[in-house]
C-alpha cells in the first residue's frame, strides 16, 4: 500500500524518534510512506476562525499532492492530524473558505484528499489483526497507558476517530502488540501544549494530573503521539517514561533499534 | 346548469382586516351559474347559518360555496347546514380566503384580488359536483391496546369498564412496564409497586380484557371499526393455561448467570423466571437464548421440578388473528444510552449509573434490597452527585441525545435526592442543574422541600467531566452563580438520561400508517385539540409514545383515549367518507399500477365480462376499489396511465376547472 | 452598544462562525475547561458577553492567552455553541492590530529550553502573534 506522507517539522527535529519507528513498522507492514515533496509546517495548530486562509495553505498544498496522486494523506504527529483534517473539512464545508483559499493555488482542491492518522492507518486499512499477525516480540505483561490528549480526537465530528470521551484506537493496538492497556480518566485531557512557553506552571499542573492518574492507575509507561505532549508530560516530572506509539509498535514488530 | 350561492365570510376583521368582502361577494355574483351572491360578519354563526339555510330554499340553490376559514375548521359545520336545508352536503366547497389569504397577505388590494381567484375556482368547481352519498361500515367492537405500562393499563380497564371487550398485547412477559421498576412516585412519594399492581390485578381479573403478554403486533390490516391485527405469541415454553406461579422453578435452574433486566442488569436471573413477585400474568418464561435444554438438548431440571407439568421445550410461537373496532399505542419510553456521553464515564465506573438504575437500587425487591449502595463495592456512597439533562435539550448532534426537554426528570431527580437524604442524613447529596422545570400540582412545593428541608444542595451548572480516580469519582463542575469550577470527590454518581419512544413504536407506526415526528413519537391528530388521536382514524394514543409524561399525566392521557374508544365502539355503524376513488371500467386496461400504489390495499383486480360492440361477449381483468378500505388519497389517481381511475368529489376535470378558473 | 462595538461583535461572530444565540446557560463548558482557574472571563461568560456585545472587557482581558483551543468545550456544548471558536475570533480581534502582538519572536529565545519542541514554538506563535 503506498501512501503520502506528511511528517511534520517536529519529526525532523526534536522527535526524529516519532518519524524513524513510523517508517519502520510501516516497512514490515508493506506501507510505503511517499513524503509529500516540499512539504510546509502545518502552523502546529488550527486556528478555527473562518477568515484565516494563509495559515492554512500550506496543509492545503499537501492535501491537494496527495488527492492528485489519489493517495490518503497520513501524518503521524496529533497536531499536524489535526491541523491537516480540520483544513481539509474545511475545504469540504466551508464554501467562503474554499473559494477564497482557491484564489492561492495553482490546481483547484475542494477537500477530495483521504486523511488519516497513522493509527487510523493501522486500524482501517491494514488492520489490527494483521498488526498482531507481525508481532516478534509480543509486549506481554507490559501495562501501557494511551495518552490521546486533545488533538487526536477532538472536535470529534471533524476528526471521526473514535469516541471521544472513552476511545480505544491505541488501547486495541496496545492489545493487539500483546501488551495491557491502561484505562485511566485524563488520557483525553490537554496536557498544557504551547501554555509551557509563557506559563509551565500551568502545564505542569495539567500534566501532572495527566501522569499521576496513568501512574496510579498501574500504568509502567505512557505512549503518545504528540510531541508536545511528550515534552510537557516528561517534563513536568512523570514517574513513567513516556514514549510515542511508534517505538513500542516497532519494538513489538523487532524492528526497535537497541538504545 | 347549476344554481349556486356564495357565502363570503368576514370572520370579524379576521378576513375583512385585509380583504373587501363587499368587493368579493359582488365579483362572484358574476361567475357562471352563481345566483346568489352575499357577506357577513360570521357565516359560521347561528344567523350566519341561517343565511345560508334561507338562501338554500329561497333561490332553489344546487350548490353552495362558503369563502371562509380553512374547510378543516368549518367545511363540516357548513356540510351540516346545507343537509339541513335539504341540499346534499357534498355540493358545499369551501374557498379558504383566511389562512391561505387574509392572514399572509399585508394589504387589502392583494387581499381582494387573491380571495376572488380562490372564490372563481370553488365555483368552477361546484359547477362539475355531484351529489355523494357516504357508504356506511360496520363496527367491531373490541378494541386493542398496544403495550400494558401504566397508560395501557389505564387505557383497557376504562375501555372494559364501559363494558367493551379489550386484549393488551404486551411484549415483555409481565404488563407493569416501567412503573413497575419505580420505587416511590413524585409528589406524593406512595411506593409504585402499591398503587400499580392493584390495577395490574385488575386488569387480570376483568371478565372483558384478554392479556397476550410475550407477544407482539405482527400485522395490521383493515381500517377504522374494523381493523384486522395478527398478533404473534412469542412461544414462551410454559403453558400459560397450567402454571400456578408458584416459582420453584425458577429457584432450580442451573442457569444462574442470566443478565436481570427488570434490576437493568445490576444482579442476575435464572433462565426460566417471573420478571418479579407481582408479574400479570404469573406464570414462567423460558429465555432461550440462555436455556441450556433448548441450546444442547439437555438439562430438563425446570420440567422435572414443575409438579403441574406446565413446561413445553416444544412450544412454538402462535399467530392469533382477531378483529378490533379501535387500536391504542401505548408502546412507552425507555432511557436513551449512555455509550455517547462517556465525559460522565457511565461505560467506565459501576458508579456512575442512571437514574432508573438508581430506582433499583432504592426499592425493596431491587438487587441491593433496597438499600442504597455502590454498586462496585456494596459500601454506602457518602457523597452522591446528581446530574441533569444527561442527554435532554442537546442539539448539538443527533446521534448523541435530544433536542427536547424529558419532563419528568427534574421531579423524580428532586425525589430521588430527597429520599436519600430523608433515609441517610449522613449523604451529601448535590444536584446540577440547567433550569429546575416543575410545573404541575405540587411540584414545585415538592423540590423546595427538597432543598428547604432535607438540605439537598442545588448548583445552577452543568458536570464537565467525571472521573474515575481509585474508589471515587472526580467530578468537575461549574458553579454558575458563584462563577467558580468545583471539584467534588464523590462516591456515586446519578445521570438523569433522556427518555425516548421505545424502539418497537417505529415499526408499529408503519404497520398502523401512523405517523410520527422526527423523534419518533406518535403525532397526534392536533396538538391542542385532538391529542389523542393519531391522524389514522381509528388509531389512539396513550401516554410516553406521544410525548414525554410523568404518570399522573399519562393517566389522564390514557382514559382520555379510552373515552375516545368507548365514542367509536358505542356506534354501531360508521359513516365513510364518499370522496374515495373509482375505476371507469370501460378505461381500465388492468395494468395493476394502481394497486401497487394503494397505501391501503383498497384495490383488487377482478375478471369482469364485457359486452363487446360485436355482441360477443369478452372477460377483461378491470380495478375495483373497496370504497371502505379506500382513504381517497389519490395515489390510485395520478398512478393510472390511462385515465380511467377518478377519486369522486375531487375528479381530474374538477381539479382541471379550478385550475382554469385561477388562471383565467 | 454603540457602532463600533456592534461592528466588533458582528465581526467577532461572523470570523468565528458562532452563534451565541444557541447558548442555553448550562455552563458545561466552564465545567469542562481545564484552563478555568487561568481564566478571568470563563467559556460561558465569553458568549454571553459575546452576545450582549459587553466585548471591551474581553478584548483587554489575559483570558484570552489562556485558551489552549483543546475542543474541550466545543465537543461537550449540548448546544453546538462553540465556545472556543468565539475565544479565539476575540484573540484575533486583538493581536491583528498592528503592535498587538502578545508574543514577540525577540522573546521567544528566552523561553526556551533545550528539549522544547518546534511544534511549541510554531504553535504559540500562531496563536498570540500576526
Amino acid at each position: 500500500m503506498k501512501v503520502s506522507y506528511f511528517p511534520g517539522c517536529t519529526l525532523k527535529t526534536k522527535a526524529k524518534q516519532l518519524d524513524k519507528y513510523t517508517r519502520k513498522s510501516a516497512e514490515v507492514l508493506d506501507i510505503t510512506l511517499e513524503e509529500i515533496e516540499n512539504w510546509q509546517c502545518c502552523g502546529g495548530v488550527f486556528t478555527t476562525a473562518r477568515d484565516e486562509i494563509a495559515t492554512k495553505l500550506s496543509s492545503v498544498r499537501a492535501l491537494s499532492e496527495a488527492a492528485k496522486k489519489d493517495q490518503i494523506l497520513v501524518s503521524v504527529c496529533s497536531a499536524c492530524h489535526n491541523v491537516i483534517k480540520q483544513t481539509n473539512n474545511a475545504m469540504q464545508t466551508d464554501d467562503e473558505f474554499n473559494f477564497r483559499v482557491n484564489q492561492y493555488i495553482d490546481e483547484e482542491y475542494n477537500g477530495e484528499a483521504k486523511v488519516m492518522h497513522f493509527l487510523e492507518l493501522l486500524r482501517d486499512e491494514v488492520g489490527f489483526d494483521k498488526v498482531a499477525e507481525k508481532v516478534k516480540k509480543s509486549l506481554e505483561g507490559k501495562k501501557v497507558a494511551a495518552y490521546y490528549g486533545c488533538l487526536l480526537l477532538r472536535p470529534s465530528s471533524v476528526m471521526q476517530m473514535d469516541d471521544p470521551e472513552n476511545p480505544t484506537i491505541i488501547e486495541d493496538l496496545i492489545s493487539a502488540l500483546g501488551g495491557e492497556p491502561v484505562i485511566y480518566p485524563y488520557r483525553n485531557e490537554c496536557c498544557g501544549g504551547y501554555i509551557a512557553l509563557e506559563n509551565p506552571e500551568s502545564a505542569k499542573a495539567r500534566s501532572n494530573k495527566v501522569t499521576d492518574s496513568a501512574a496510579k492507575s498501574g500504568a509502567e509507561i505512557i505512549v503518545t503521539a504528540c510531541p508536545l505532549c511528550k515534552y510537557n508530560l516528561e517534563k513536568n516530572g512523570s514517574e513513567i517514561p513516556v514514549v510515542y506509539f511508534t517505538e513500542l509498535l516497532a519494538e513489538a514488530l523487532g524492528v526497535k533499534e537497541e538504545n | 346548469m347549476q344554481r349556486i350561492g356564495v357565502f363570503v365570510c368576514w370572520c370579524g376583521s379576521n378576513i375583512a382586516g385585509t380583504v373587501d368582502v363587499q368587493a368579493v361577494s359582488d365579483a362572484l355574483q358574476n361567475e357562471p351559474g352563481v345566483v346568489f351572491s352575499t357577506n357577513y360578519q360570521y357565516m359560521c354563526s347561528q344567523a350566519g347559518q341561517d343565511i345560508i339555510k334561507n338562501a338554500i330554499a329561497e333561490h332553489k340553490l344546487t350548490g353552495i360555496v362558503v369563502c371562509s376559514c380553512s374547510p378543516r375548521m368549518h367545511e363540516a359545520t357548513f356540510r351540516k347546514t346545507a343537509a339541513a336545508a335539504g341540499l346534499n352536503p357534498y355540493m358545499v366547497e369551501i374557498a379558504n380566503i383566511r389562512e391561505q389569504c387574509s392572514w399572509v397577505h399585508k394589504d387589502m388590494p392583494t387581499g381582494t384580488e387573491k380571495a376572488i381567484i380562490l372564490g372563481k375556482a370553488a365555483v368552477a368547481k361546484v359547477n362539475l359536483n355531484a351529489p355523494l352519498k357516504p357508504g356506511e361500515s360496520p363496527v367491531t367492537k373490541r378494541a386493542l391496546v398496544i403495550g400494558g405500562g401504566i397508560a395501557g393499563i389505564q387505557t383497557a380497564l376504562d375501555i372494559a369498564e364501559a363494558g367493551f371487550p379489550v386484549d393488551i398485547v404486551e411484549k415483555k412477559p409481565t404488563i407493569g412496564g416501567k412503573m413497575a421498576q419505580l420505587d416511590k412516585t413524585f409528589p406524593t412519594l406512595d411506593c409504585a409497586a402499591c398503587i400499580l399492581t392493584p390495577k395490574m390485578v385488575d386488569v387480570a381479573q376483568n371478565e372483558n380484557i384478554r392479556i397476550f403478554s410475550y407477544s407482539e403486533v405482527e400485522e395490521v390490516g383493515g381500517f377504522v371499526g374494523n381493523f384486522d391485527v395478527k398478533i404473534r405469541k412469542k412461544a414462551r415454553f410454559v403453558n400459560e393455561d397450567i402454571c400456578t406461579g408458584c416459582g420453584i422453578c425458577t429457584e432450580k435452574c442451573p442457569q444462574k448467570k442470566v443478565p436481570n433486566e427488570f434490576n437493568l442488569g445490576m444482579d442476575n436471573r435464572r433462565a426460566i423466571y417471573i420478571p418479579f413477585a407481582q408479574a400479570v400474568p404469573k406464570v414462567a418464561t423460558i429465555d432461550a437464548d440462555y436455556c441450556t435444554m433448548l441450546k444442547t438438548g439437555k438439562c430438563g431440571v425446570c420440567s422435572k421440578v414443575c409438579t403441574a407439568g406446565a413446561i413445553d421445550y416444544t412450544q412454538k410461537d402462535e399467530i392469533i388473528e382477531e378483529k378490533y373496532g379501535a387500536i391504542v399505542a401505548a408502546t412507552g419510553f425507555n432511557p436513551i444510552s449512555m455509550d455517547k456521553f462517556d465525559e460522565y464515564a457511565y461505560n467506565q465506573s459501576k458508579d456512575v449509573i442512571t437514574s432508573l438504575e438508581f430506582e433499583r437500587l432504592t426499592n425493596a425487591a431491587g438487587p441491593s434490597a433496597g438499600k442504597l449502595v455502590r454498586p462496585s463495592d456494596g459500601k454506602h456512597p457518602h457523597t452522591i452527585v446528581f446530574v441533569q439533562c444527561v442527554g435532554s435539550r442537546c442539539a448539538a448532534c443527533a446521534e448523541k441525545g435530544k433536542e427536547y426537554c424529558s419532563k419528568i426528570c427534574c421531579m423524580y431527580t428532586a425525589k430521588h435526592a430527597m429520599l436519600t437524604r430523608d433515609k441517610y442524613p449522613d449523604t451529601d447529596v448535590y444536584v446540577f442543574y440547567i433550569d429546575v422545570r416543575t410545573p404541575g400540582k405540587a411540584f414545585d412545593e415538592f423540590y423546595r422541600r427538597a432543598v428547604e428541608e432535607y438540605g439537598v444542595h442545588y448548583i445552577k451548572g452543568m458536570v464537565g467531566k467525571v472521573s474515575p480516580e481509585g474508589d471515587k469519582l472526580m467530578v468537575q463542575a461549574s458553579d454558575l452563580l458563584a462563577n467558580k469550577q468545583l471539584h467534588i470527590e464523590a462516591d456515586l454518581v446519578v445521570l438523569a438520561a433522556a427518555i425516548e419512544p421505545d424502539k418497537s413504536a417505529r415499526p408499529l407506526a408503519t404497520q398502523l400508517t401512523a405517523s410520527m415526528d422526527t423523534n419518533d413519537f406518535f403525532t397526534e391528530a392536533h396538538p391542542k385539540l385532538r391529542p389523542v388521536e393519531s391522524p389514522t382514524a381509528g388509531v389512539f394514543l396513550s401516554g410516553t409514545c406521544q410525548g414525554p409524561k410523568d404518570i399522573p399525566e399519562t393517566v389522564s392521557q390514557a382514559s382520555a383515549a379510552a373515552a375516545k374508544v368507548i365514542g367509536l365502539l358505542a356506534k354501531d355503524k360508521l359513516t365513510g367518507n364518499p370522496c374515495v376513488a373509482g375505476s371507469d371500467e370501460l378505461m381500465c386496461n388492468g395494468c395493476s399500477s394502481c394497486e401497487r400504489v394503494c397505501p391501503y390495499g383498497a384495490i383488487t383486480y377482478v375478471d369482469k365480462e364485457f359486452r363487446m360492440p360485436d355482441r360477443t361477449t369478452r372477460v377483461r381483468r378491470v380495478a375495483s376499489v373497496n370504497e371502505a378500505v379506500c382513504q381517497g388519497c389519490g395515489a390510485c389517481t395520478v398512478a393510472c396511465p390511462s385515465g380511467a381511475m377518478d377519486l369522486k368529489g375531487f375528479a381530474t376535470k374538477q381539479i382541471i376547472a379550478e385550475v382554469d378558473a385561477i388562471c383565467r | 452598544m454603540n457602532n463600533s462595538t456592534e461592528n466588533l461583535q458582528k465581526e467577532i461572530i461572523r470570523s468565528s462562525g458562532v452563534n451565541p444565540k444557541k447558548c442555553m446557560r448550562c455552563g458545561k463548558c466552564s465545567a469542562t475547561c481545564p484552563a478555568y482557574d487561568e481564566m478571568e472571563y470563563h467559556p460561558h461568560q465569553f458568549v454571553y458577553m459575546v452576545e450582549n456585545g459587553d466585548i471591551q472587557p474581553l478584548l483587554e482581558s489575559k483570558s484570552l492567552f489562556q485558551c489552549l483551543t483543546c475542543f474541550a468545550c466545543i465537543e461537550r456544548c449540548p448546544r453546538g455553541v462553540e465556545p472556543a471558536k468565539l475565544v479565539e475570533a476575540v484573540r484575533l480581534a486583538v493581536i491583528r492590530k498592528q503592535g498587538a502582538n502578545h508574543l514577540k519572536a525577540d522573546d521567544i529565545p528566552a523561553l526556551l529550553d533545550e528539549d522544547m519542541p518546534q511544534q511549541a514554538i510554531v504553535s504559540a506563535l500562531r496563536k498570540y502573534s500576526k
